[in-house]
């Protein structure tokens, strides 16, 4: 066990480590210089060097991935060219507050998700199946900013129920701030949900084939004992896994939603950043998303590990 | 932004390739899904021809008018026929979603085939690659290119391929792995064929129904990775007609009751999505069958 965990822990830091590479050679592709870019036309040459030379440009390649690195291992991601302050603390608070938003996301999404793929294989074949399969898909691959434009028109401009815009002044009751943040949450569980239903229909099928189910049945068991005690703590192991791969997108994928209802997430953060070439913003929050993937697939496997005890013997042998 | 779930579909060795072809065609859901996607081709291909008016066509006096006979959509805010905004604006959005599917699904085959076949310390470094990529979004890795060599339709077709290409390689390469054991491999093998032999021509054939099944499944993430990317601005750039875009300029009319500027690409967009998906599960029914 604590061989598994440390091998799994070596390949995280590779991975990180070429999430890095990525992040900042592809930072480096910009033609022209940020001094420029940031003091515009007008400005004379002399004041654009100064400015490179202050943010650290003007020095060779490797010299700036290696500080980055190191700063970026410290939790100190260089100084943000649009704010002109440090990057550390914005994407810190950013990140906090997309994480309310996954979370609300997923306290709604994984019961209906897993109770949607149950039912399906329950009817595996009949059209209900179908009809769950299909929409699921479909939800998942509608894009946010659709179902985000629906959802605003339908219950926040005709319904008036509910604010369209989750900009809560800092320090508003958590009640404020749940109330804010349901709708923005919708087109995530849409798009999460079809995810969540497929692998738990795809493991409760399996489990419903295996010989312990026959076996459970024939013993003339009601069926749904089988299905509790049987079939289910079978089929949703799985279905942590994808839980946890979908921890990544929906903190990078809360692009669209944090725009669309004006949400100050890390999307948001990305996506300003992205707009005024903001570098060091970007690169820091692209990082800090592979950095939660990373985290929430490791806390996956762990947990995989630990309720399933067959993989626990073979990854202790190994 | 895309969630990447890598779902791998058990292709099962029964019926031979003509047999699965007749039984797909028997499917109603394959069929409606075709023609659906078979609409949009032809928009694409033929847009500016069966549009009824030029869609970049500007009109002060004709300005958020509302569904007619003449604008069976409407017009938008500079007076433009959305009809014809929806029926040119298939051609950008499918020609970089087809090509950068077809660009990801090539390399991340000859990736997939070649990790799974050589295995080793080739197979654990591009790995390691593939989960690097695997743990950022493809719209905001999109957004770091995007940003740095400036949006156009080949931008796209490169970072979404690129992107694609790891996730369409370790589902070959999984593929790939559950064959290498087969005898047929050891045979080739033995008869001294080379590595590039054995892979394209014994193993690919054998993958090839998965790789399908990824295609199309890519296909209809492409279709929202681009849709996403115009509607934030960084993928297909007005005036040209686009479905993102048009909504991203047009939504904020809504609640002055300009409804079919936003609900006529909105219906385009879950046409298309909805058709792929029709055609994806009917083909992972008939494979799996």
């Amino acid at each position: 066990m604590v061989l598994f965990v440390l091998r799994r822990l070596g390949l995280m830091v590779l991975t990180l480590w070429i999430v890095s590479l990525i992040v900042f050679f592809a930072g480096q592709v910009l033609p022209g210089d940020p001094g420029r870019a940031i003091l515009g036309n007008l400005a004379s040459a002399q004041s654009v060097q100064v400015l490179d030379h202050q943010l650290g440009v003007d020095r060779p390649l490797l010299v700036r991935y290696f500080s980055w690195l190191g700063g970026a291992v410290h939790g100190d991601f260089g100084t943000s060219y649009a704010y002109r302050s440090a990057v550390g603390p914005l994407v810190r608070s950013a990140l906090f507050n997309s994480l309310k938003l996954a979370l609300l996301a997923f306290i709604i999404v994984v019961p209906l998700g897993i109770l949607g793929g149950v039912i399906a294989a329950l009817f595996h074949g009949k059209w209900l199946d179908r009809v769950i399969s299909v929409a699921g898909l479909t939800l998942a691959t509608v894009p946010e900013f659709v179902s985000g434009i629906v959802v605003i028109v339908i219950f926040g401009v005709e319904l008036k129920l509910l604010p369209v815009s989750a900009a809560a002044p800092a320090g508003a009751s958590a009640a404020t701030q749940l109330r804010d943040l349901i709708l923005p949450a919708i087109p995530l569980v849409f798009v999460l949900f079809g995810y969540i239903a497929r692998m738990a229909r795809a493991g409760t099928v399996e489990a419903l084939d295996a010989d312990y189910t026959r076996t459970a049945m024939l013993k003339g068991l009601p069926r749904a004992t089988v299905i509790r005690r049987h079939v289910l703590r079978n089929s949703l192991l799985p279905t942590i896994t994808v839980i946890a791969t979908q921890t990544g997108y929906l903190i990078g994928g809360l692009v669209v939603v944090e725009d669309l209802f004006n949400y100050r997430g890390i999307g948001n953060l990305i996506f300003h950043a992205a707009q005024t070439k903001d570098f060091p913003m970007l690169q820091a929050g692209v990082l800090i998303i592979g950095i939660v993937y990373a985290v929430a697939t490791l806390i996956a496997d762990m947990l995989l590990m630990w309720l399933n005890p067959r993989l626990r013997a073979e990854g202790g042998s190994s | 932004m895309t969630a990447e779930v890598a779902v791998s579909v058990p292709v099962a060795a029964g019926p031979a390739a003509a047999t699965r072809w007749r039984l797909l065609r028997r499917r109603p859901a394959f069929g409606i899904g075709s023609a659906i996607v078979l609409f949009w081709v032809v928009c694409a291909i033929l847009g500016h021809q069966i549009a009824p008016q030029d869609p970049l066509a500007q009109s002060l006096l004709k300005v958020n008018i509302g569904p007619s006979g003449a604008h069976w959509f409407g017009t938008d805010d500079l007076g433009r026929d959305v009809l014809s905004r929806v029926i040119v604006g298939a051609r950008d959005l499918l020609l970089v979603t087809a090509l950068a599917t077809v660009l990801g699904t090539v390399l991340g085959t000859v990736l997939g085939l070649a990790m799974g076949w050589f295995g080793g310390v080739f197979d654990l470094l591009v790995s390691r690659v593939v989960e690097a990529v695997l743990a950022l979004p493809s719209v905001i890795v999109a957004f770091l290119f995007v940003v740095a060599i400036g949006p156009s339709d080949l931008t796209l077709i490169v970072v979404i391929g690129l992107v694609f290409t790891p996730i369409i390689a370790r589902t070959v390469r999984a593929a790939v792995l559950s064959e290498r054991h087969l005898d047929y491999l050891a045979a080739a093998r033995l008869q001294g064929e080379k590595s590039p032999w054995i892979m394209f021509r014994e193993i690919l054939p054998n993958v090839l129904p998965s790789i399908l099944v990824e295609f199309t499944v890519r296909l209809g993430y492409a279709i929202f990775t681009v849709a996403t990317l115009s509607f934030l601005g960084f993928g297909v750039q007005p005036p040209t007609p686009d479905w993102g875009a048009d909504i991203s300029k047009e939504y904020i009319n809504l609640p002055a009751g300009y409804w079919w500027q936003t609900l006529f690409p909105a219906l385009a967009i879950a046409s298309i999505v909805i058709a792929i998906n029709l055609i994806t599960d009917s083909i992972e029914q008939v494979m799996a069958a």
